[in-house]
């Protein structure tokens, strides 16, 4: 059986399944529950100086729901802690001393000044815990403040504070990123240059899930009024996936750890987190969602995959597919595929024609008696139809072998390899000699 | 001593007074919000969709439910009535099995169709119940128009006319509108006197104006109609019942299965209707279903469908079939009534085996009998009462096109026009297609 058992920055966890730092990891009382359902590490809740931020009264939170109101996505407006300093790090230091084979990272956010990232190193140091994370993507309310993504936007600031800490304390600092930002290798570098152990992303993405078109009022709403709050659950992945990967092929931080979050619900989705670069995987919203209980899911559903596919221990799934991920211009334009559509399994629905026939290229043809069959001269291969048919498997992408003649371009496919670098019609292309 | 449903002969309540309104509530009960979008959800709104082509007023199916999906149910109705008026009362009648449900893709990818009906149903309940009614009427144009008979076919007929800005007069001969949705339709399918509230809510569009108790053949005349009116539309129904032909028919307690389901549905107390210990029904239609089915949630013990040819012959489809045998009926294919025996009353009835061979069907020789105290023939309805002079088709008014019969001025539509199936939804459509071409040869 593979072994899931990591050793991320040093900090040793049994799984790589680490809780992230929100109400799943707000107190003691939630964190025991979350060791004993078999979650391998958590992700306090942010720590702030005294005294503790207040929060809102009314509903943090907003929703966007799929069929069946299956939560697809949430957004909240919560700040950091808001418990006394004390009150956290006696339960941290209660916690670990019953968990020793847990991950216990502390995330943490004081105002931009080392005296005050001085004060509360040792404090936390203290605890035993493993490790910290810098939060320097909040979203929401602490920016305002010139904390969390306020800094994680400056990337001059991410390095001076990742310094300071690495400066006072022995213990790993990790950085946690903002996604709010147009490119995410800035504000890596940055941390890496500051010295910082690892990195860890995503934070939650500025959002308003909603209006209430009865009062006008963003959801959630707090009086009559809404602020923007932060985007996080299954919705994100795609978003937090492209900058795991952007940072794990930048050759400036190539080999910096990645601590994968955003968006992460099944065991497939932290195997392609841990393929694009993770060393390990922080969960939040799947939690809120559904308990603690999912991390069963998790362990088993990963462990029986490596198993599968031969991988005895994480970091031989860690950044697998790094290579892979390229740029469109080194894409081969060789590669020809057709779409095929699989009579038997049609069940006629007719939404590739629809699809096809009103915004793509023509390409599937409608019989009366509703048998839909893709024309060769015109399809460009684009996967919407595979896309929006309904059954798995029915519509599929066919590769034309080499010799055979794309009837759409009248072409035939050759084997090599080529992209858009050397073809005739890039104004820049370097003639392929 | 107490009633049961082993207590010999024809008797009234069998059952107590809270079992027989168990018995006879919804059949399904209506969706709540959530429910329907989770039915909506599966919907894939179909290119060209096969559903739309299924059923026979041709609604925009994806349309609607997607309008669900998206949180619009009102207008998920009026995208129904634009299209059939009395799609409250189809929601809730139509075998969608053989209709919509039987065409939708998901039928043939997991057998297991997308609920339209009930979607439907859920549309339209909600925009009904609001009081609202979703068309006005377009300028008046001074024509006037009489339908004859108030049932489906006659009150879409009349609704499309209204609004068109017609003036429009139904007459009918019973007492209430409606037609078979008040007298036919089985209790569990159209409960709280939806049939009413359906016809009180049509009516608002205006213009129409509703006589009862006037009947073409009595009081009135097709010569008169057509002399004060613009044009005629004949929505008569099947009035009379088929015969038996088979000895002892007029015993007593041999009844009209038509008759029984019309008290069953004016009854204010089943518990004050007689039903049999042995309940034979002969037939295999939707009415023979209904008839069987009602008398067994009447409290009969033992209820018999006998139909004279095989299973896949029954008119009624499988779903109807499966309903009624859930409800304990048994059904006996390929036997037809030679005789009805009893000393005045019935006693029992003598079928005789069959055979069919190149569509024709033969007895066997071999016979059975069973017992009964209570018959219900339900092989079949008959036109009667239409006017003198008007061209039949086979038992049926002829008519071309959308409904128009041998005389100019006069239209058909619903059972009594040939063509169709006899099914409400199909009159629905027929008397809107009619009042789209009176509409148009009027104002040509
Ligand atoms: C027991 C039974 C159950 C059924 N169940 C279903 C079902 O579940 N689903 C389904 O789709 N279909 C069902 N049907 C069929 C459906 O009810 C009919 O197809 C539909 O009602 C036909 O509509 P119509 O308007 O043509 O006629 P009708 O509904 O029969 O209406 C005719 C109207 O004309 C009036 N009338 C008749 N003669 C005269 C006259 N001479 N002068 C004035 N008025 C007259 C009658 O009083 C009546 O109101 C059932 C039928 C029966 C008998
Ligand atoms: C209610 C809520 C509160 C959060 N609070 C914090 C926080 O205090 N510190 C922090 O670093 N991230 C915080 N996050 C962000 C999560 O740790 C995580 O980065 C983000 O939700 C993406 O992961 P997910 O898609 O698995 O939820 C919070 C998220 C939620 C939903
Ligand atoms: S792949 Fe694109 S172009 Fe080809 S048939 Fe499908 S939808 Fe049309």
């Amino acid at each position: 059986m593979a072994d899931l058992s990591t050793n991320f920055v040093g900090i040793k966890s049994p799984n790589p399944f680490w809780l992230a730092s929100a109400p799943p990891t707000d107190k003691e009382y939630n964190v025991r529950r979350a060791y004993e359902a078999g979650w391998g590490g958590v992700v306090w809740k942010t720590l702030g100086l005294d005294p503790h931020i207040v929060n809102v009264n009314g509903p943090r939170y907003g929703v966007v729901y799929g069929a069946d109101r299956r939560v697809l996505g949430i957004n909240n407006i919560e700040l950091i802690t808001d418990r006394p300093l004390d009150v956290n790090l006696r339960e941290i230091k209660a916690v670990k001393r019953d968990y020793p084979d847990r991950a216990m990272v502390v995330s943490l956010m004081v105002p931009c000044e080392e005296w005050a990232w001085k004060e509360i190193l040792p404090k936390v140091e203290e605890t035993g815990a493993d490790g910290i994370e810098l939060n320097f993507g909040c979203p929401h309310g602490m920016s305002e403040r010139g904390m969390g993504a306020a800094v994680g936007q400056v990337p001059e600031y991410i390095e001076m504070v990742t310094r300071w800490c690495k400066a006072n304390t022995r213990m790993p600092v990790l950085v946690k990123l903002t996604p709010n930002i147009t490119d995410v290798r800035y504000p890596a570098r940055a941390a890496h240059a500051g010295g910082a152990d690892a990195v860890s992303l995503i934070n939650t993405i500025s959002s308003i899930t909603s209006v209430n078109l009865d009062t006008m009022s963003p959801e959630p709403s707090i009086d009559g009024k809404g602020s923007h709050g932060g985007y996080c659950g299954a919705a994100v992945k795609p978003i937090a996936l492209n900058m795991v990967a952007e940072i794990a092929r930048d050759r400036e931080t190539a080999g910096l750890p990645i601590s994968g979050i955003g968006g992460i619900t099944t065991w497939r989705d932290a195997a392609e987190f841990l393929s694009l670069g993770a060393g390990s995987v922080q969960v939040c919203t799947a939690a809120m969602v559904y308990g603690f209980g999912i991390v069963k899911e998790l362990k088993a559903g990963l462990s029986d995959w490596m198993d599968e596919k031969g991988y005895t221990s994480v970091d031989q799934v860690t950044g697998r597919a790094v290579p892979n991920v390229t740029d469109w211009q080194y894409l081969n334009l060789n590669y020809v595929t057709k779409a095929r559509i699989d009579q038997d399994a049609c069940i006629k629905c007719g939404r590739c024609y629809a699809a096809c026939e009103d915004t793509s290229h023509q390409a599937i043809s409608m019989s009366p008696d509703r048998v839909f069959e893709v024309i060769d001269e015109e399809c460009v291969a684009c996967n919407l139809c595979v896309d929006v048919c309904p059954v798995e498997d029915c519509i599929t992408m066919e590769e034309l072998q080499p010799g055979m003649t794309d009837l759409r371009t009248g072409k035939v496919v050759e084997a090599e390899y080529a992209n858009w670098t050397t073809h005739p019609n890039n104004p820049s292309a370097k003639a392929a000699e | 001593m107490k009633t049961t449903p082993r207590t010999s002969g024809v008797q009234a309540g069998r059952l107590s007074a809270k079992a027989l309104a168990e018995n006879f509530q919804d059949l399904h009960a209506p969706f709540d919000d959530h429910e329907a979008m989770v039915a909506a959800d599966r919907c894939y709104f179909c290119y060209d969709a096969p559903c739309i082509a299924a059923c026979p007023t041709a609604i925009d199916i994806p349309l609607f439910i997607r309008q669900i999906q998206a949180g619009h149910p009102n207008g998920a109705a009026k995208t129904i009535f634009e299209q059939n008026i009395l799609g409250g009362m189809c929601a809730r009648v139509c075998p969608t099995e053989t209709l919509c449900e039987e065409a939708c893709v998901r039928e043939a990818a997991e057998g297991k169709p997308v609920q339209i009906g009930r979607l439907q149903r859920f549309a339209t309940d909600g925009l009904m119940s609001s009081g609202v009614h979703p068309f006005t009427r377009s300028e008046a144009t001074g024509k006037r128009i009489a339908v004859v008979g108030a049932g489906p076919a006659g009150l879409a007929c009349a609704h499309r006319l209204a609004m068109k800005g017609h003036e429009v007069v139904i007459f009918d001969g019973r007492s209430k509108p409606g037609g078979l949705n008040e007298f036919g339709i089985a209790s569990y399918k159209s409960v709280d006197n939806f049939a009413q509230s359906e016809v009180e809510w049509l009516m608002k569009i205006g213009g129409i104006s509703l006589r009862t108790g006037e009947r073409l053949g009595g009081s009135l005349t097709l010569e008169a109609l057509r002399a004060e009116y613009d044009a005629v539309f004949l929505a008569i129904g099947l009035a009379g019942v088929n015969a038996l032909r088979a000895e002892g028919e007029d015993c007593e307690n041999v009844l009209d299965a038509v008759d029984f389901i019309a008290d069953l549905r004016q009854t204010g107390n089943l518990s004050s209707l007689p039903v049999g210990r042995n309940v034979v029904v002969i037939g295999g239609g939707m009415t023979a279903v209904d008839a069987a089915v009602q008398s067994k949630l009447l409290g009969a013990d033992q209820v018999t469908i006998v139909y004279r040819r095989g299973q896949d012959g029954m008119s009624a489809s499988r779903y109807e079939q499966d309903l009624a045998t859930s409800k304990g009926v048994r059904l006996v294919f390929n036997a037809q009534p030679l005789a009805v025996h009893g000393n005045g009353t019935v006693r029992e009835v003598e079928f005789e085996y069959t055979e069919s061979a190149g569509g024709t069907l033969t007895g066997t020789g071999e016979t059975f009998r069973l017992a009964a105290d209570q018959v219900f023939k339900a092989i079949g309805q008959t036109l009667e009462g239409a006017p003198e002079g008007l061209a039949l088709d086979g038992n049926k008014i002829a008519v071309t096109g959308p409904g128009r019969t041998s005389e100019a001025g006069v239209w058909a539509g619903g059972d009594c026009a040939a063509g169709g199936n006899d099914l409400t939804v199909t009159a629905v459509a027929e008397g809107r297609d009619a009042a789209m071409d009176i509409h148009a040869q009027l104002m040509g």
